[in-house]
């Protein structure tokens, strides 16, 4: 009795795009004044000779130019290219680590020991990337650094971490893979937990390959896992710029600068801000189709 | 029924060791996340002869003498408030805008839903800098630049996006026939929000809030763009230290230090939800 007019009534109360947008107004509105009006500047500016240097100068539109040279810059690709190569280094050993860990968290028993390990994962996740940067620079120093120590205790000798182009982005990747394997490790966990108990059982007496297990039972529901990581973490390092700027200020001479980092230094370092506006606009494009992805194949249901 | 499994099929000594592996392993996950905070902490608490000690020294009587001159020398005190006005005020602001918002997009059936929904999830994928160029520009025109409110303000295109995602899922989950049965005894739509979803959906929006915080108050890319020395946060602080050539590294992990332990309390109260957070709802 009760159910039949709230039937009538449901449909009535929820198709209303006026109620909703009253309900959305402000925070779209917001939103667009601090999100889209600047990036529309953004835009407008990408289009215009800007040096924050010259102020006295007047700011003409010069066409696509800006984009031209961005195109034509061989070090914009250097930055687009390292960022890339950094990913390539950091995701598949975070994917690595992180599924160990996530299997560890997983595994029936000592169940004390795995909510500690839960608990600690808990820390580098919370720790500001900025801050993980100055630890970073203080774990990497060449002197007193504990890495170089307990590389010494180990009998190699003492390497020059930040003043190495090659080593510092090794050790900007170290410090990322601290920062962010308990992330995939936990997104790992989640997709392990939705193995239906039953079926994870019954493979386990089937088999007592751990392998085969993971393969077969477990590896399915831990791709959607995956997906999520891959497009989360590239967004990340695309925008990556805390923990670079006080490890290394992308350097030494360009080794560790990020395509967030150069984009910065051209803005406000180099003060030109017409060119730097375009690479943003570029990285913008990038961040669109990367959100499109998500999207489709993360939020199936949307 | 797991443990019955495991018996009936390996003898009783190799179950052992399979634990004892599986007990090492997890004392790593810990070493392995908590030994660079360790190392941060450690070091803010010994002299800078032995923070710049070779080899490290692993035992030392640990002192707060560099505590003590972060907050009272230097300005950390002040950044440390400063970023605890911008990021209480960014999330209350946040929280506001957004709560609504999240209730319209999990009740409300309407055209353009997915373009907003796009919207958001573009805004959290972001990388700062297109933003803080513009945001910078025009700052400077309106004379916002190293003023808390240009922080406040600008720190909602991430935290927004987060408290429309947690507390969209959160409404979801609260049901339907409450908001109608109240609809039907002439409540208004706003009272049946704030009287009755609202309430409901506290713990989602709670969480919200702390990630909101958390995110505001790590954040440096802006803050450094932004703000010069009134408005200055503690990461931009900390990072201040970084010239010069004999660097006061116990000053500077007493700093960092500062910044992270609130925040992994903060961490460890939503740690259940942290996935949920980082992932924008995608997976729980």
């Amino acid at each position: 009795m009760a159910g039949t007019p709230l039937k009538h009534l449901g449909p009535a109360l929820w198709n209303n795009t006026r109620a909703a947008f009253a309900f959305l107004a402000p925070a779209t509105v917001a939103l667009a004044l601090i999100g889209i009006f600047p990036t529309v500047f953004a835009l407008v500016n990408s289009f215009r000779q800007y040096n924050l240097a010259r102020p006295k100068d007047p700011t003409p539109f010069i066409g696509v130019d800006n984009y031209l040279s961005v195109l034509q810059d061989a070090s914009f690709w250097a930055a687009l290219g390292r960022t890339f190569g950094f990913l390539l280094t950091v995701v598949p050993v975070q994917l690595a680590l992180g599924l160990i860990i996530a299997l560890l968290l997983h595994k029936p028993g000592l169940s004390g020991f795995k909510l500690l390990a839960r608990m600690s994962l808990v820390v580098p996740l919370a720790t500001a990337p900025a801050v993980a940067g100055l630890i970073g620079r203080l774990i990497f120093n060449r002197d007193f650094g504990v890495a170089n120590a307990l590389l010494g205790m180990a009998g190699a000798g003492p390497v020059e971490w930040l003043g190495d182009p090659l080593n510092a982005f090794l050790a900007v990747a170290l410090m990322d893979v601290w920062q962010w394997t308990p992330f995939c490790a936990l997104v790992l966990l989640a997709g392990l937990s939705m193995v239906p108990t039953e079926v994870e059982e019954a493979a386990r007496l089937e088999t007592r390959s751990r392998w085969q297990v993971l393969r077969h039972v477990q590896l399915p529901f831990l791709l959607p896992s995956v997906t999520v990581i891959l497009i989360l973490r590239t967004a990340d390092v695309l925008k990556m710029f805390d923990t670079v700027f006080t490890m290394t200020r992308g350097g030494p001479g360009a080794a560790t600068e990020l395509v967030s980092v150069y984009i910065q230094r051209v803005g406000f370092r180099v003060f030109d801000q017409g060119v730097a506006s375009a690479q943003a606009i570029l990285l913008l494009i990038l961040t669109i189709v990367l959100a499109r992805l998500y999207i489709r194949f993360v939020y199936r249901e949307v | 029924m797991t443990t019955l499994a495991y018996s009936s099929q390996a003898a009783a000594r190799p179950r052992r060791y399979l634990h004892a592996w599986h007990l090492v392993g997890l004392l790593a996950i810990v070493l392995f996340a908590v030994f660079p905070f360790y190392w941060m902490v450690a070091t803010s608490i010994k002299t800078q002869a032995e923070a710049l000690a070779s080899p490290p020294v692993w035992l030392f009587t640990p002192h707060l003498d560099n505590y003590t001159k972060v907050l009272f020398e230097r300005d950390v005190l002040a950044s440390l408030g400063n970023s605890l006005i911008v990021a209480l005020s960014t999330t209350a602001l946040a929280v506001g805008l957004g709560t609504p918002a999240a209730y319209a997009l999990a009740r409300f059936e309407f055209r353009g839903k997915q373009d907003l929904w796009f919207w958001f999830i573009t805004n959290r994928m972001l990388s700062p800098i297109v933003v803080a160029l513009p945001v910078y520009l025009m700052a400077r025109t309106l004379n916002l630049i190293d003023t808390h409110l240009v922080l406040i303000l600008v720190y909602l295109t991430f935290n927004l996006p987060i408290v429309v995602w947690i507390c969209t899922d959160q409404f979801r989950g609260v049901p339907k026939d409450l908001d109608e049965a109240a609809r039907l005894s002439g409540a208004s739509r706003w009272a049946i929000f704030w009287r009755i979803a609202l309430p409901l959906a506290m713990p989602g929006v709670a969480v919200s809030a702390i990630f909101s915080f958390i995110f505001s108050w790590n954040e440096l890319l802006y803050a450094l763009v932004l703000t010069r020395t009134a408005a200055r946060t503690a990461p931009v602080s900390a990072t201040s230290f970084m010239s010069g050539y004999d660097l006061p590294w116990g000053e500077i992990t007493a700093t960092g230090t500062l910044i992270v332990f609130p925040v992994v309390i903060f961490a460890l109260m939503v740690s259940r939800h942290l996935v949920q957070g980082l992932t924008m709802g995608a997976v729980k």
